[in-house]
C-alpha cells in the first residue's frame, strides 16, 4: 500500500516536472516572465518555510533579504562582475545578516519577534531609499544584464526562465536534503518544544540563529536573480509587502510543509495573473479566497491533505492498540 | 564510591517566596535516589535548578566534581544528565522511532558533521534496541501523538537515555501509568540502572514504587530537606510522617 502511494509520488513529481520544462515552450513572454517570478518567488518562500515553518520563528524581514539580495545582484553586475560572483556575494551577505536578525528571536518570541524583524524590514527599505551612493535612491538600478552560463546567453525570456527553474531545482534538492538531515529534526524540536529539545541537547540558541541565517540566504538567491529578471530594480517592490507576500505563500501553501511554498507562490503569483479576466474585482475575489482559505484549513492547503493522512493513521494505531489490549485480555 | 551529583545550598526565590531553601545533598554513583515531599514543596523547582531550566538564587551543583551551575540545559545535557518531566513532553508529530534518534543525535559528532552525515545521525541501530527494551516494537513507525498516555510515558523514559546519560532525572515517571506498565517501567528503570551503572534520581508521589525502587530517599517539606535515608528508615521516620505520608 505504501509502496504503491510511493510510485504514485514519485510519477506525479516527473510528471510536474516535466510539465514546467515543457509547457512553457508555447508561452509569450508575459507568461514566462509570470513563470520566472514563481520560480524567484518559490525559493525565498522556501526560505521562509523554513525560519518559519520547520522552525518555528516568525519573520516579516524576508522581503527584506530578496531586497539586500538583488541590490547586491544589480550593483555587482552592472558593474561587470558576473552573476555568479554576485550570487556568493549575496549569500554570504544575507547569511550574516540573517545570523545577527536572529539574536532577538533569542529573547523574544511570537508576534514581539515579529515586530522585531517587521523594523528591520522597515530599516532595510529606508536603506535602499536613502543611500543613494550605492542604491542610486529612488531613481533605482536599470540595465541589469542577464548572464551568460556555460556559454548560453539567457536574455530572452525562455532561457531565463530555465535558469531560474534549475535554480530551484537546486535549492529544492538541497532543502530537501536539509529537512531530513539531524538539523530538520532539530529544528521540528525547536518550534514544537524548545524547553524539551534543550533537555535532549538540541543547542537551541545555535539552531535558531542557523535558522534565521539560512532562511535568510535562500531570499539572496532568489534576489540574485530577482534583478536580472526585471532588469530594473528600485525600493519599492522590497517594501514590507513583499515580506507580508512571502508570508502569505507560507501559510496559505501550508508551513512547514515541503511542497508548501510551491503552492503558496502559485496562489500568490499566479492567481492574481488567472483573475485578472474579472477587472476591478481581481484583488477582493484573491483576498476573499485566502481569507475562505484560511478559515476553513488554517494549516494551510497541504494541511488539509496531512489533516486526512494523520486522521487514517490514528484510526489503524488506536485498530493496532486495541487489537494488542485484547490479545492482553485473552493471555491467561 | 564517589559522588556523581553534589548539590550544596540551592535556594531559589521567586519573588517573596522562597520555593527552595538551602538544600544540600549527593547522590552516588549507580544509586537510584527517590525525591518525595508534598505538592509545592520545591522538589520540581530544585530540577529545574540542577538542569539549568532555572538559574538558583543561591548555592552550587556539581556533576562528577565539575561546577555546572549556570550551565545551559543543552550543555549539561551533553555531559550526560538528562531528565524527564512530570507532564508528557514527547514529540507527537514524529514517529517514536524519530523521537528517540532526535533524543540522541545531539550526542554525536558536531554540529557540523551532523549536517553532512547521515540523516539518522548512525541512532537508528540505538533507537531500534531502545524500542526492543521499552516494548514498542509494534509502535515504531507511528507517530507519537497517537500512542496511549502510559505508551507515551515509556517513549518519554526512553528518550532520556537515548544519549547513554551518566546522571539522570526523572519527573514522576510512574504518574498516570496503569499498574501493569507500572511494574514494566520499574522493572525496565532497574535493569538500566543496573546494566549501565546510570545513576538516577526520582521525584514520584507513588510510595510503593519509591520504597521498592530507591535504595535511598531524600524527603522535602516547605523547600527543606525533611529526612534523608534508606526506604525503611524514611518509612519510621515520625516527622516524615507527620508531613507527608500521614498515619
Amino acid at each position: 500500500m505504501r509502496e504503491l502511494k510511493k510510485y504514485w509520488r514519485i510519477t506525479l513529481g516527473i510528471v510536474a516536472i516535466l510539465a514546467l520544462i515543457v509547457l512553457p515552450l508555447g508561452l509569450n513572454r508575459y507568461g514566462l516572465f509570470i513563470l520566472s517570478q514563481w520560480a524567484v518567488m518559490t525559493i525565498a518562500a522556501m526560505g521562509l518555510n523554513l525560519t518559519l515553518g520547520y522552525a518555528g520563528q516568525v519573520s516579516l524581514a524576508q522581503g527584506a533579504f530578496v531586497g539586500i539580495g538583488a541590490y547586491a545582484a544589480a550593483i555587482m553586475t552592472t558593474q561587470g562582475m558576473p552573476l555568479v560572483a554576485a550570487l556568493g556575494v549575496s549569500i554570504l551577505l544575507c547569511f550574516a545578516v540573517g545570523w545577527l536578525l536572529g539574536y532577538p528571536a533569542l529573547r523574544v518570541q511570537h508576534h514581539y519577534l515579529a515586530f522585531v524583524t517587521l523594523a528591520f524590514s522597515t530599516l532595510a527599505f529606508l536603506a535602499f531609499r536613502n543611500e543613494g551612493w550605492i542604491t542610486n535612491g529612488i531613481y533605482g538600478i536599470s540595465n541589469i544584464p542577464r548572464p551568460t552560463i556555460f556559454g548560453f546567453p539567457t536574455n530572452r525570456p525562455l532561457p531565463f526562465y530555465y535558469l531560474c527553474l534549475a535554480s530551484l531545482g537546486i535549492v529544492s534538492v538541497a532543502m530537501w536534503w536539509l529537512i531530513r538531515s539531524p538539523w530538520g529534526r532539530a529544528f521540528l524540536a525547536l518550534r514544537e518544544n524548545p524547553i524539551r529539545a534543550q533537555s535532549l541537547g538540541v543547542d537551541t540558541r545555535r539552531y535558531t540563529l542557523m535558522a534565521f541565517a539560512i532562511g535568510s540566504a535562500l531570499a539572496g538567491v532568489a534576489g540574485t536573480l530577482y534583478a536580472p529578471l526585471t532588469q530594473y530594480i528600485d525600493p519599492v517592490p522590497f517594501n514590507l509587502s513583499l515580506s507580508l507576500d512571502l508570508l502569505m505563500m507560507v501559510i496559505v501553501g501550508g508551513a512547514g510543509f515541503f511542497f508548501g511554498p510551491f503552492l503558496g507562490a502559485m496562489i500568490a503569483v499566479l492567481l492574481p495573473e488567472w483573475l485578472r479576466f474579472t477587472e476591478g474585482y481581481y484583488l477582493m475575489l484573491y483576498a476573499a479566497s485566502v481569507i475562505v482559505l484560511l478559515i476553513y484549513s488554517p494549516t494551510g492547503i497541504l494541511g488539509i491533505l496531512d489533516r486526512l493522512a494523520t486522521e487514517r493513521r490514528t484510526k489503524t494505531a488506536s485498530a493496532l492498540r486495541a487489537s494488542a489490549g485484547s490479545s492482553l485480555e485473552a493471555a491467561p | 564510591m564517589t559522588a556523581v551529583l553534589e548539590v550544596s545550598d540551592i535556594r531559589k526565590n521567586f519573588g517573596g517566596i522562597t520555593a527552595v531553601d538551602g538544600v544540600s545533598f549527593e547522590v552516588r554513583e549507580g544509586e537510584i535516589l527517590g525525591l518525595i515531599g508534598p505538592n509545592g514543596c520545591g522538589k520540581s523547582t530544585l530540577f529545574n535548578c540542577i538542569l539549568g531550566q532555572l538559574t538558583p538564587s543561591g548555592g552550587e551543583v556539581k556533576v562528577d566534581g565539575k561546577i555546572v551551575t549556570g550551565l545551559r540545559p543543552s550543555e549539561l545535557n551533553r555531559l550526560g544528565v538528562s531528565r524527564t518531566f512530570q507532564l508528557l513532553q514527547v514529540f507527537p508529530k514524529l514517529s517514536v522511532r524519530e523521537n528517540l534518534i532526535l533524543a540522541g543525535q545531539e550526542h554525536r559528532g558536531s554540529m557540523m558533521s551532523r549536517l553532512f552525515g547521515a540523516s539518522d545521525a548512525g541512532m537508528t541501530g540505538a533507537a531500534e534496541r531502545m524500542i526492543g527494551f521499552f516494548k514498542l516494537d509494534h509502535l515504531a513507525g507511528e507517530p507519537a501523538g497517537s500512542l496511549s498516555y502510559g505508551q507515551q510515558k515509556l517513549l518519554d523514559a526512553a528518550m532520556a537515555f537515548m544519549g547513554g546519560p551518566r546522571l539522570v532525572l526523572l519527573d514522576e515517571p510512574a504518574g498516570g501509568v496503569n499498574l501493569s506498565m507500572l511494574a514494566d517501567l520499574k522493572e525496565r528503570l532497574a535493569a538500566i540502572n543496573r546494566e549501565s551503572r546510570a545513576t538516577f534520581v526520582v521525584i514520584e508521589h507513588n510510595m510503593e514504587f519509591v520504597m521498592s525502587l530507591c535504595s535511598r530517599v531524600v524527603v522535602m517539606a516547605e523547600g527543606k530537606i525533611l529526612a534523608i535515608g534508606r526506604p525503611d528508615q524514611i518509612r519510621g521516620n515520625p516527622a516524615v510522617i507527620e508531613a507527608y505520608l500521614g498515619h
